[in-house]
């Protein structure tokens, strides 16, 4: 995407990799998450376990101390460490001791703290030198005329704690990789999706005709309907604006020239009836004024139908012999009055499908240009055909086109050097143009090598 | 009565530190780089061929071999563990209680079945069950009883045949003979009733198994009890006068278990020798080669009458516990 983007764009960053960046990103924070919750509450389990065990330990020889003749007596059942049988073969040390004092089991473990709760106490102590977890209850035993505490602290080691761990932590962080490789695949592929709504979305206005200023029909997410509901408002203003101005054209240049039509018939009146010279100059002068001023307008008016016509052609089945037939028809009158003639030749049917209408404008404008820019007694040559495309080719015997800059003078009001003195507005050659464009076709401008202009409209 | 044990168990370290073995024997090349110093409660003549063949692959190395009682091998241990390089037991508890207080190493390429072994320092490599031993005559024209019960009845029925000729282990003084004592009474109450009835007939008390077979193959003994069946079986060969009887009601099986001493100087040759003894009760050798019973691994996977290694076995050795054991056993026994 990034690559592709036009030049004229400003970019910086893409969405895909800050989606991406941030969808991975959170996936990683969420395993290691996932796995420090999860093993500091399988180590709280896990050690709960042990303690559970320990305690029910404890609390099983504290219930069996009597005391007879005062004398404590602990008949440890056997359960009390057959419980403490790990996997592991976790070992083992408990301590008895009487108001503190160590009277059985192992003297030198760590002390119990000197709470008389009767509570179970639990600690991680050191002993030996190694790490064990310490379970202490005590209970207060009353013989005949004796009040003693008996404290029973059991102790075992965190082997199979500590591999239980270990394979938790190994599950988990199993696990966690394994989430996180997931979300990132699912992350890669939520960002392509997403974006390739915008892609297609992209595409479907790239591939849009110049013209095609209609609104985005297709459905699009929810995110993207603001941007595309600005684009298809402002597309339909360009389009209502665009309407407008042609519209402004069409009507500007029918009302100028209707009411030129009647100043020119006045003025040609006027000229039969002078008899002085320099007055029927100035008329002249001034019917050809008006004349380049109605052409001028006629033009507009044909270009502005064009542009609209270019976006809804009406496509029909006609043969182009027979059009341009008919054109030489009409302008022959016109030919003859320059002794000009019309020479019609190439295949005797064309089928071609066009809309006639902008097809003949565009005809009569080129072959207009060349009854303007021939001199007299000349031939002009047309000649259609169908080798590839469907094809025109219309030849004058003038003075052709001038070389300077042949590719400006189809855009809009340009003029050749060689037009100072001929009645132009420089909107043919844009005319024809537009109308070869419209049907998928192209005007060509080249010059005989015997002299002479030739224009080539193709569809 | 509780001074007298008091004075026993003051005595025990004084015997130890004098170092009053019951036997020591040099095994090997008289020019050894190593010495293993093996402290064993197993006679000699039982171990002599195990160590023969150990030493036909080590020929460099030599092997002192002391023998003494299950406390004995506790108190001499505990006292000096640095003199040491292997230990071997009958009396499980001990052995255990040993190994839980840090005194053995960890052998991790040794490989034996989780019943068989404990945190990978002790390992057991027989398995011997307490035995009834009787002497036939005695029991001439009347059935040979099978459970304690049936030896109950029997002395019971002729007390007169009895009388003075019943002997067990003082488990006062002999630690494997209060392992046996204990578990018998844990299993069930018919211990006691046979101890009473015992001691009521007026019962010898021996320190060792060997004693009371010679006693019994003399004659001065009719019935002796919770002897170890190994020992008995070493003689019944050529003493045809005993009858070795597994009470079927609930045997009691001890395991024969080797540590190496955690203070050792050579833990190698050590763990190599504690290897030596569990493969080869694994490979099956015959008899004059291993003539201590195997380990039989179908009947202890589990087998409630074996003893088994663990934590549990701590429970009558505590000081208290002794204490009310030996109290309600001296009452049942001395009368
Ligand atoms: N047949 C031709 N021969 C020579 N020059 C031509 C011919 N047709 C067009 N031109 C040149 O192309 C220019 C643009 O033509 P066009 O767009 O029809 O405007 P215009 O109204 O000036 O003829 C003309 O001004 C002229 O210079």
């Amino acid at each position: 995407m990034t690559s592709s983007a036009p030049a004229d764009v400003q970019v910086r960053g893409a969405l895909r990799n800050r989606l991406v960046i941030s969808l991975v990103g959170g996936a990683a924070v969420l395993a290691i998450l996932i796995f420090l919750v999860v093993r500091s509450y399988a180590a709280q389990i896990a050690q709960q376990g042990q303690d559970d065990v320990l305690g029910a330990s404890v609390t099983s020889i504290l219930d069996a101390a009597i005391i007879r003749n005062g004398v404590i007596q602990i008949d440890i059942p056997y359960a009390s460490f057959s419980m403490l049988n790990t996997p592991s073969d976790d070992r083992v040390f408990y301590a008895v001791y009487q108001d503190g004092t160590p009277i059985s089991g192992y003297a030198d473990l760590p002390p119990p703290l000197d709470t008389n709760a009767t509570k179970n106490d639990f600690r991680t102590v050191t002993y030996n030198g190694t790490p064990v977890r310490l379970a202490t209850a005590a209970r207060v035993l009353i013989g005949a005329d004796v009040r003693t505490e008996v404290k029973v602290s059991v102790a075992q080691t965190r082997d199979a704690l500590s591999g239980t761990l270990n394979r938790i932590s190994r599950n988990v962080a199993l696990f966690g990789a394994g989430f996180f490789l997931l979300a990132t695949v699912l992350s890669f592929w939520a960002t392509s999706t997403t974006i390739s709504r915008l892609r297609r979305l992209t595409d479907s206005v790239t591939r849009r005709g110049p013209k095609d200023l209609s609104p985005v029909a297709k459905p699009v997410p929810v995110e993207m309907a603001p941007l595309v509901s600005s684009l298809n408002s402002l597309m339909s203003r360009l389009d209502q604006s665009l309407h407008r101005s042609e519209d402004f054209i069409a009507e500007a240049a029918h009302r100028v020239r209707t009411p030129l039509a009647t100043v020119r018939s006045h003025a040609e009146a006027t000229l039969h009836r002078v008899e002085r010279e320099e007055n029927r100059q100035a008329l002249r002068a001034m019917m050809r004024a008006i004349d380049e001023s109605s052409r001028a307008a006629g033009q507009l008016l044909d270009h502005a139908m064009i542009t609209f016509r270019a976006d809804h052609l009406e496509l029909q089945n006609l043969d182009l012999v027979d059009l341009v037939q008919d054109l030489v028809t009409r302008l022959t009158p016109i030919a003859d009055m320059k002794h000009i003639d019309l020479r019609l030749t190439g295949d005797t049917s064309v089928p071609v499908s066009g809309d006639p209408i902008l097809l003949q404008n565009a005809l009569r404008n080129l072959i207009d240009n060349a009854l303007k820019y021939a001199p007299s007694e000349t031939e002009i040559s047309l000649n259609v055909t169908t080798a590839s495309r469907p094809t025109v080719e219309i030849r004058d015997q003038g003075a052709g086109f001038p070389t300077a800059n042949m590719a400006d003078l189809v855009s809009r009001f340009s003029r050749g050097e060689n037009a100072s003195d001929t009645i132009g507005s420089g909107l043919g050659l844009t005319i024809a143009q537009d109308v070869a464009a419209a049907h998928g076709g192209a005007l060509v401008l080249s010059n005989n090598p015997k002299g002479g202009a030739c224009v080539t409209l193709s569809l | 009565m509780r001074n007298l044990v008091t004075l026993i168990l003051c005595f025990l370290p004084a015997l130890s530190s004098a170092q009053d073995w019951e036997d020591r024997q040099f095994f090997g090349t008289t020019s050894p780089t190593q010495t293993l110093r093996v402290l064993s409660s197993t006679d000699t003549a039982l171990f002599e061929p195990i160590i023969d063949h150990f030493l036909q692959s080590n020929r460099d190395i030599a092997v002192e071999y002391l023998v003494a009682s299950t406390a004995d091998i506790d108190a001499a241990f505990r006292a000096t563990p640095e003199r040491f390089d292997v230990v071997i037991s009958s009396a499980m508890d001990l052995q255990f209680k040993l190994v839980n207080d840090g005194y053995a190493i960890e052998i991790e390429d040794l490989p034996a079945p989780d019943w068989a072994q404990w945190r990978q320092s002790l390992f057991a490599f027989t398995a011997e069950p307490a035995a009834i031993i009787l002497n036939r005559n005695a029991f001439r024209g009347h059935p040979i009883p099978r459970t304690r019960q049936e030896l109950i009845q029997a002395m019971r029925a002729r007390p007169d045949i009895f009388e003075n000729r019943l002997g067990t282990y003082d488990v006062r003084q002999s630690a494997l003979g209060y392992l046996f004592a204990t578990q018998d009474a844990r299993a069930s109450e018919t211990y006691w009733r046979l101890m009473e009835v015992m001691g009521s007939l007026g019962l010898r008390l021996y320190c060792c198994s060997g004693d009371m077979i010679d006693d019994l193959t003399r004659g001065d003994l009719v019935v002796a009890y919770n002897v170890l069946g190994s020992y008995a079986a070493a003689r019944t060969e050529n003493a045809n006068v005993l009858e070795i009887i597994l009470p079927s009601e609930f045997p009691t099986t001890m395991m024969r278990t080797a540590f190496v001493a955690a203070q050792t100087d050579k833990p190698e040759t050590a763990a190599s020798f504690t290897r030596f003894l569990v493969e080869m009760q694994q490979a099956n050798s015959d008899h004059a080669s291993f003539p201590l019973p195997p380990l039989n691994p179908a009947e202890n996977v589990d087998n409630q009458s074996t003893i088994a290694l663990g934590p549990a076995l701590m429970t009558y050795l505590d000081t208290l516990k002794k204490r009310t054991f030996l109290q309600e056993w001296e009452n049942a026994v001395l009368q």
